[in-house]
């Protein structure tokens, strides 16, 4: 990263001429922070490549991933396919590449479901207290009680195997810790005077939860959902695993997994490849979301 | 502006307040004093609508108050200005954002002028609105903290222990500030403290509160004379006065 001397010290004072300046110099210094640790900046990579090799799958993939040809099946890695073929004659690679889609997709949607549900919930409880927290809190607490792949597996088998039911049943198990964990930072914000002034201003319950809480509870809980990311990629890739993820043919990594298991000592490049892709991918999902803690969670640092 | 009659506030089985009654005037500032945990606070809490359980009765500008419910208009009759600097502004908000925000709540227009016009009644440079809280020192954040309070116009502050989380030398800036603002806007003042020399800097009429009672309300110049009735007052008095060796010591 390369910038200007003048721009620098544009960004880096603190004598600001207008709010899009204050906003630069804060991003500024985050950016600082967050590539002075080589590890979040590794994980950050791997997560930014993943998602364009999802969004450029047609290009980065070398065969259609559907093709079959008997004639070519079970070969071991090789100049024209890296990571060799399935029992079916399909390219590994190829189907590593559009099984990113799969895999970013069910993360992505898991977690725009479960992020504001958590919040809601989480701060709703928290800000008005009472019966209303009560409530939530228990049935919050049923949640919890259920292990969750096992809780995943019942509601993948009750509504029918498939991607969009593994994305329902993924996001069922993950948000009571993020509603939790959003009731416990309103609980610390909620008496505390600057919230009161707003009260006393005749701040609205709305105004003062999207406003003022929310905005508060935000880094911990990008942090929460980001290390979350790899359990979802897990869970979606145990469920694949399964079969009640991702149906053939369809490429997932937990289903691709799970197929190779049969040619394991024969092929050890059917299992291998797919986990050792959700392996990177979880790792860097965890790496960066440390790397975040560091910059967004105002507990550390200043 | 304010009248509070037989005020009574229970925290659970503890009886904090124990009938309390004042008669603030309009321009005046009316200052309760007493040491921690003898109610004052909640009385100033009460008359924000803060504390939202109380029985008795509080009117402001000839309105009565409910315990509950306020409406906009009695809210922003009334602002408080709290005791830390550091925990009463959003850390995430800007300056300005902090002294927008009260204007958009009561929909009041030509919002920029209002928070430059109050960032100089502060004494704050206008380039002061885009920068964080955790840019500033206390005395700048409670200065932002009094613009905030002062940029709805109200008529009565409520100042909850303004300068206690101070140092010393911004203490008189700020009481000064106080001082000088009351008296370019007509304001009227709530001031809590538990310093008696702050509190007789500022107010025309002081209470004392012991137990959740007023046990002698005193102007300004009884309070400096010592000319005092009750001995808990005296007390204070004596208290604020610094330590001074006794004539025995002396010898």
């Amino acid at each position: 990263m390369t910038t200007t001397p003048k721009l620098r010290a544009w960004l880096l004072t603190e004598d600001f001429t207008s709010a899009r300046h204050a906003r630069a110099h804060q991003a500024y210094l985050s950016w600082l922070r967050f590539s002075s640790n080589p590890l979040a900046f590794g994980g950050l990579a791997v997560v930014v490549l993943l998602a364009l090799i999802a969004a450029l799958a047609p290009w980065v993939a070398i065969y259609d991933p559907f093709a079959q040809d008997f004639s070519r099946a079970l070969q071991s890695p090789s100049a024209a396919h890296w990571f060799g073929t399935d029992e079916l004659g399909r390219d590994v690679y190829s189907r590593l590449v559009w099984g990113a889609r799969t895999t970013l997709y069910i993360a992505i949607l898991v977690t725009v479901i479960v992020g504001p549900i958590g919040f809601v919930i989480g701060a709703t409880a928290g800000y008005l207290g009472g019966w209303v927290d009560t409530v939530l809190m228990r049935v919050t607490d049923i949640f919890l009680a259920f292990p969750s792949l096992v809780l995943a597996l019942a509601f993948s088998a009750a509504l029918g195997p498939g991607i969009e039911n593994a994305v329902i049943a993924i996001a069922l198990t993950i948000w009571p810790p993020v509603a939790r964990l959003v009731r416990a930072e309103t609980l610390t914000f909620r008496q505390s005077d600057f919230v009161v002034a707003a009260e006393l201003q005749g701040a609205s319950t709305p105004r003062i939860l999207f406003r003022y809480i929310v905005p508060l509870c935000a880094p911990s809980v990008i942090i929460r959902l980001t290390l979350n990311m790899a359990s979802i990629i897990l869970t979606a890739a145990g469920l694949g695993f399964l079969g009640l993820g991702a149906q053939p043919p369809m490429p997932e990594w937990g289903a691709m997994a799970a197929q190779g298991r049969q040619y394991l000592l024969d092929a050890w490049w059917l299992t291998a490849v797919p986990g050792i892709a959700i392996l990177i991918v979880s790792l860097a999902f965890n790496l960066l979301g440390d790397g975040l803690r560091d910059i967004l969670d105002p507990k550390h640092g200043s | 502006m304010i009248e509070v009659k037989d005020l009574h506030v229970t925290f659970g089985t503890n009886h904090v307040v124990r009938g309390v009654d004042m008669t603030v005037s309009e321009g005046e500032c009316f200052g309760l004093v007493g040491e921690s945990g003898c109610g004052k606070s909640t009385v100033l809490g009460a008359i924000a609508g803060r504390v939202k359980r109380w029985q008795g009765s509080i009117s402001a500008a000839e309105a009565d108050l409910r315990p509950e419910r306020r409406t906009l208009a009695q809210l922003r009759l009334q602002q408080m200005v709290f005791q830390d600097p550091f925990g009463s502004l959003h850390p995430r908000h800007t300056i300005g954002r902090a002294l927008s925000e009260p204007l958009e709540i009561h929909g009041i227009p030509d919002r920029e002028a209002r928070i430059e016009q109050a960032l100089d009644r502060v004494g704050l440079p206008r380039r002061f609105r885009f920068r964080y809280p955790h840019q500033l020192s206390g005395g700048q954040r409670q200065r932002v903290a009094i613009a905030r309070a002062l940029i709805l116009e109200p008529k009565v502050l409520l100042l909850d222990e303004p300068t206690s989380a101070l140092d010393v030398s911004i203490q008189a800036e700020i009481l000064n500030l106080l001082k000088d603002l009351r008296q370019q806007q007509g304001l009227t003042y709530v001031l809590v403290s538990h310093d008696m020399a702050v509190v007789t800097h500022l107010s025309d009429r002081i209470a004392v509160m012991q137990d959740g009672t007023f046990v002698e309300v005193a102007p300004r110049a009884a309070m400096i004379s010592g000319d005092l009735a009750h001995p808990y007052t005296r007390m204070l008095r004596e208290g604020s006065l610094g330590y001074r060796p006794t004539e025995k010591e002396a010898l």
